[in-house]
């Protein structure tokens, strides 16, 4: 086998104080442990406290940049630092460490520049609103459509990226809701994307970016970003 | 010279003067005082020179030609207001940019701190 790949978990956290120290024992606790980068997204709590207190690398952000200026931090660190993968895992607890061997081994096996973690590969009940339940159908229909490739779970923020992605996303990323934007970027600009079936826990703590009442201001924004970007400049890499 | 003529001519002889002032006091970048000098030069030679702006009224058939003129203001004042949005946008990316190495940077700094 070639040398032993190097593996950073990237988690964006802003106000995550309940949650972000077991996160990162979670993650610690895969074999062989992954380097963690906690990226404090300007909280307001104690997080930045409760995260220094496990171990982990962590970076606080001068000002708020939000989700995708966080998570964008975090492939600059892994540039940076000449990590081989990065994996995204949110600061709430949501995803679960013991999944990211699965990532981990679908882009082995299927040399994909980033593999995605789906909650609806296989049907499992998610408790989801039906608001919700539409607006996934629509960003897989959109994406499917531009991309010629079913992705099920776009806002899936539970992602692993090889080297080639993390640099380009370095330097491109989406920044207000830029989980299903990024996927229509990479795919049009030629990266290799798979999916592969994870489970994923109810929140624990704090409440998701995006509640039931702003999941159409959500869509739309999305769909015009995503709209916008087919017109965009290709970028070389 | 009618009032009307006076009056505009005025009115951007006052912001001419404006703009040059706080380009001399270092508060305006020359850079964007670009579009405000081009766009109060366009409205100073329509204020002066009447049957330029009648012909151009004509053209555009504006029975009332001070109009041509409201419209070249509001025209301008657009074009400047995009230009501040492109400024704005740079100026948010490389705020962006500069906090996310800042912060990198500044973990790096104190893990050598500690180590040394």
């Amino acid at each position: 086998m070639s040398r032993l790949k190097k593996i950073l978990a990237v988690v964006p956290a802003f106000n995550e104080e309940g949650s972000i120290a077991g996160v990162v024992k979670e993650l610690r606790q895969i074999a062989p442990p992954p380097d963690v980068l906690v990226v404090n997204d300007g909280s307001t709590d104690q997080t930045e406290q409760e995260a220094r207190s496990v171990p982990c690398a962590v970076v606080t952000l001068p000002i708020n940049l939000g989700i995708g200026g966080a998570v964008q931090t975090g492939f600059k660190y892994a540039a940076y630092h000449d990590y081989d993968i990065a994996v995204q895992v949110d600061g709430d607890g949501q995803h679960i460490a013991s999944e990211i061997p699965v990532l981990l081994k679908k882009m082995e096996t299927s040399r994909a520049d980033v593999v995605i973690g789906s909650r609806f590969i296989e049907k499992k009940g998610y408790t989801t609103s039906w608001i919700r339940r539409m607006g996934v159908a629509v960003f897989t229909g959109v994406n499917s459509l531009v991309l010629g490739q079913k992705i099920t779970d776009n806002t899936s923020g539970f992602r692993a990226y090889n080297r080639r992605a993390i640099a380009f996303l370095s330097e491109n990323y989406p920044q207000d809701y830029p989980e299903p934007e990024s996927v229509i970027l990479l795919g049009i600009n030629g990266f290799q994307l798979e999916e592969v079936s994870v489970q994923m826990r109810e929140r624990e703590h704090g409440q998701s970016s995006i509640s039931a009442a702003r999941s159409v201001y959500y869509m739309v924004k999305v769909l015009l970003a995503i709209f916008v970007d087919l017109f965009k400049v290709r970028i070389c890499h | 010279m009618d009032r009307v003529q006076i009056v505009s001519v005025l009115l951007v002889a006052l912001l001419l003067g404006a703009i040059f002032q706080l380009i001399r006091k270092n508060r305006l970048l020359e850079q964007y005082s670009l579009l405000w000098i081009l766009s109060a030069g366009i409205l100073l030679i329509m204020s002066l020179w009447r049957d330029l702006l009648h012909k151009i009224s004509a053209l555009a058939g504006i029975y009332y030609p001070p109009s041509a003129l409201f419209l070249l203001a509001i025209l301008c004042g657009i074009m400047i207001a995009l230009h501040f949005s492109v400024v704005i946008s740079k100026l948010t990316k490389q705020n962006h940019t500069l906090a996310q190495e800042m912060a990198i940077l500044k973990q790096e700094l104190q893990e050598i701190k500690k180590k040394g």
